[in-house]
């Protein structure tokens, strides 16, 4: 039975309140009016008068002094987006994690695989961030429902009133069937975990074949639910956010990088409870399991990036084509940035089947892989909401230590929850002798 | 005395294993094994060296990427400069994207053909080539160990295949 250490319990706590700072900071100094950000923009000017002149004239035809006063407005909505799109990031991004955790607990289940029973509990542990991650998600949605913030530029109506391409979307795109979809998507895949995991730790009584029949179907049926509801919300939650703009393949794209992060994230919880001297029936062949899904997930990402950047770049259609233009303009380092961390490196860390199998290269190769998709779901949901006015200082930082906080203390009280290897499970010796 | 071996034959592959392990363990060396299909762990058990052959596909693959790249520059930029998408600018680096999936294809071609090809080398292995198998039941349902043997340990090998389950042992001259 594992019990929460106290340092990891006060070190998460420390993320929180460091973090709740941080974006508290962050709201408070967002500008509160339109003068302030032209105070700002003219401080700023003073020192690159020439940069600043040649970009109103380039964007702007009408006077000069109107189009200032558009371009502060333009700069004014940014900045107050800031702190939103910030928190909105890595609150996304753990959700999504620990969905993809519950997602490969249940293909394991679904496909009776004799490897993983070992790693149950861990995935268990991390899927039960999927409440309180929900929650704070389904919370933000609302937040911005109410337009305390404009990530959503479709919830806007005044915007929508001027725009014939959103008009045409609105039967699906408006605000309450949104909320409704939101609510269906989290209903369905917390009452799934609830319902696997209950069943589960019941198991942990003594084998009983019913239960084992039980979860194998519930974990088919929750794959099935998933994989639509997964699509839909990468739809709502990310593609939305560029309103204009749509990509077939999307769906795909948020699954493999969910997928990506969740193996990684499984291997190195596992590695940090070995080391601490849990999980005494994990060998090097379970991480070089974990470690093959790390590096084959990371190229189906690649192949999923270059396949939507591929077709959009060839067929060059001019309301396709902006999505990409603002992000090879505005985020050069970042946008191809996230190919060597999610890609390059990965691939040519993990290619050696030795590699895969010791600890630290996988921890190391992990924490590329967490932070390169970090910056994929910024890169997805930064353009359409702050534009050009993003940086990675403090509100993005914070809003990272404070959801990390959450998710850190919430997964490792589950963990204590139940004994870290399931007492009996259909498969469970196979997997305490796996070997390769 | 002119070299000999002994032939074992074993009829399932755990048997297999535990006699590899036995003989192993008694420092004799295994010659070869023959099996109609391949036993997980096998080689491992039998202390073969570990394989190069990946090596060698990571290799070809680079060679593949190489090639393709070169290739389509000469093709498509130099030789007869293509109009791509409408994006007629004549550089290898703004086309690229349209390379992409053509850099892939060739260097998965590269990479399996060539690494193929170098396991046949390799097993010396060729198109009429006689087969080296001591006994055609070896391609049915029977396993064969290869031991070579002298005058001074042929009946301690023997003794510990026969312990270890072995149906039949058969001394063999080489020629």
């Amino acid at each position: 039975m594992y019990t929460m250490s106290s340092k990891i319990k006060s070190f998460s706590l420390i993320l929180i309140v460091l973090g709740a700072i941080g974006l508290a900071y962050s709201f408070i100094d967002a500008p509160s009016s339109v003068e302030e950000v032209k105070e700002m923009l003219h401080s700023d000017g003073a020192s690159h008068e020439g940069e600043s002149v040649a970009m109103e004239a380039n964007s702007s035809s009408n006077s000069d002094a109107h189009g200032e006063d558009e371009h502060a407005e333009h700069i004014y909505h940014q900045l107050q987006n800031k702190p939103w799109a910030a928190i909105y990031v890595p609150a996304l991004f753990l959700f999504l994690i620990s969905l993809g955790v519950f997602v490969f607990y249940a293909l394991q289940n679904a496909s009776q695989s004799g490897w993983s029973p070992v790693l149950f509990r861990v995935m268990e542990g991390i899927s039960s961030y999927l409440v309180p991650g929900g929650i704070i998600v389904y919370l933000l949605l609302i937040l911005s429902s109410l337009h305390l913030n404009h990530l959503f530029v479709w919830m806007d109506p005044e915007v929508v009133a001027h725009d014939e391409i959103i008009q045409n979307k609105v039967a699906y795109l408006n605000t309450p069937f949104f909320l409704i979809r939101a609510f269906i998507y989290l209903a369905g895949w917390i009452l799934f975990s609830k319902l696997i995991i209950k069943n589960s730790r019941k198991m942990d009584e003594g084998f009983d074949l019913r239960l084992h029949k039980r979860n194998f179907k519930l974990s088919a049926g929750f794959l099935v639910f998933f994989i639509v509801t997964e699509s839909m919300m990468s739809w709502d939650w990310i593609m939305s956010i560029d309103t204009h703009w749509f990509s077939t393949l999307f769906g795909w794209f948020v699954l493999a990088s969910i997928l990506v992060s969740a193996v990684t994230t499984i291997a190195i919880v596992t590695i940090y409870l070995k080391g601490k001297g849990y999980l005494e029936h994990v060998n090097n062949s379970h991480i070089h399991d974990l470690g093959k899904f790390m590096m084959g997930f990371s190229i189906f990402w690649a192949y999923l990036w270059f396949s939507q950047f591929l077709l959009i770049w060839y067929s060059n259609i001019p309301e396709e084509v902006t999505y990409y233009a603002q992000r090879l303009e505005d985020y050069p380092v970042l946008f191809f940035g996230t190919v060597i961390l999610n890609w390059v490196l990965p691939m040519l860390i993990l290619i050696n089947s030795d590699f895969k199998r010791i600890n630290w290269i996988i921890v190391f190769a992990g924490v590329i892989i967490l932070l390169g998709h970090y910056l994929n779901f910024f890169v997805m949901i930064m353009p359409g909401t702050v534009g050009e006015s993003w940086t990675i200082g403090i509100p993005e930082i914070s809003s990272i230590l404070l959801v990390l906080g959450v998710f850190i203390f919430t997964v490792f009280k589950a963990l204590a929850k139940a004994p870290l290897t399931i007492q009996h499970g259909a498969f469970l010796e196979e997997s305490k002798h796996f070997h390769y | 005395m002119a070299s000999k071996s002994l032939h074992a034959i074993f009829t399932d592959d755990d048997i297999l294993m535990q006699a590899v392990k036995a003989l192993r363990e008694k420092k004799y060396n295994i010659n070869e094994v023959f099996c109609p299909f391949p036993v997980h762990g096998l080689d491992k058990a039998m202390g073969l060296s570990h394989t190069r052959l990946a090596i060698t596909s990571f290799l070809y693959g680079l060679v593949g990427l190489a090639i393709a790249t070169w290739m389509m520059n000469f093709i498509m930029i130099e030789d007869w400069p293509q109009n791509i998408g409408g994006k007629p600018s004549f550089s290898y680096i703004e086309n690229m994207p349209a390379f992409v999936p053509i850099m892939f294809e060739m260097t998965v071609f590269f990479a399996a053909h060539l690494m193929v090809i170098t396991f046949y080398m390799r097993s010396k292995l060729w198109p009429f080539k006689k087969s080296e198998n001591p006994d055609v039941r070896t391609t049915d349902d029977k396993f064969l160990m290869e031991i070579s043997v002298n005058e001074n340990n042929v009946q301690a090998i023997a003794e510990v295949l026969h312990k270890n389950g072995a149906s039949e042992i058969k001394l063999i001259d080489n020629k």
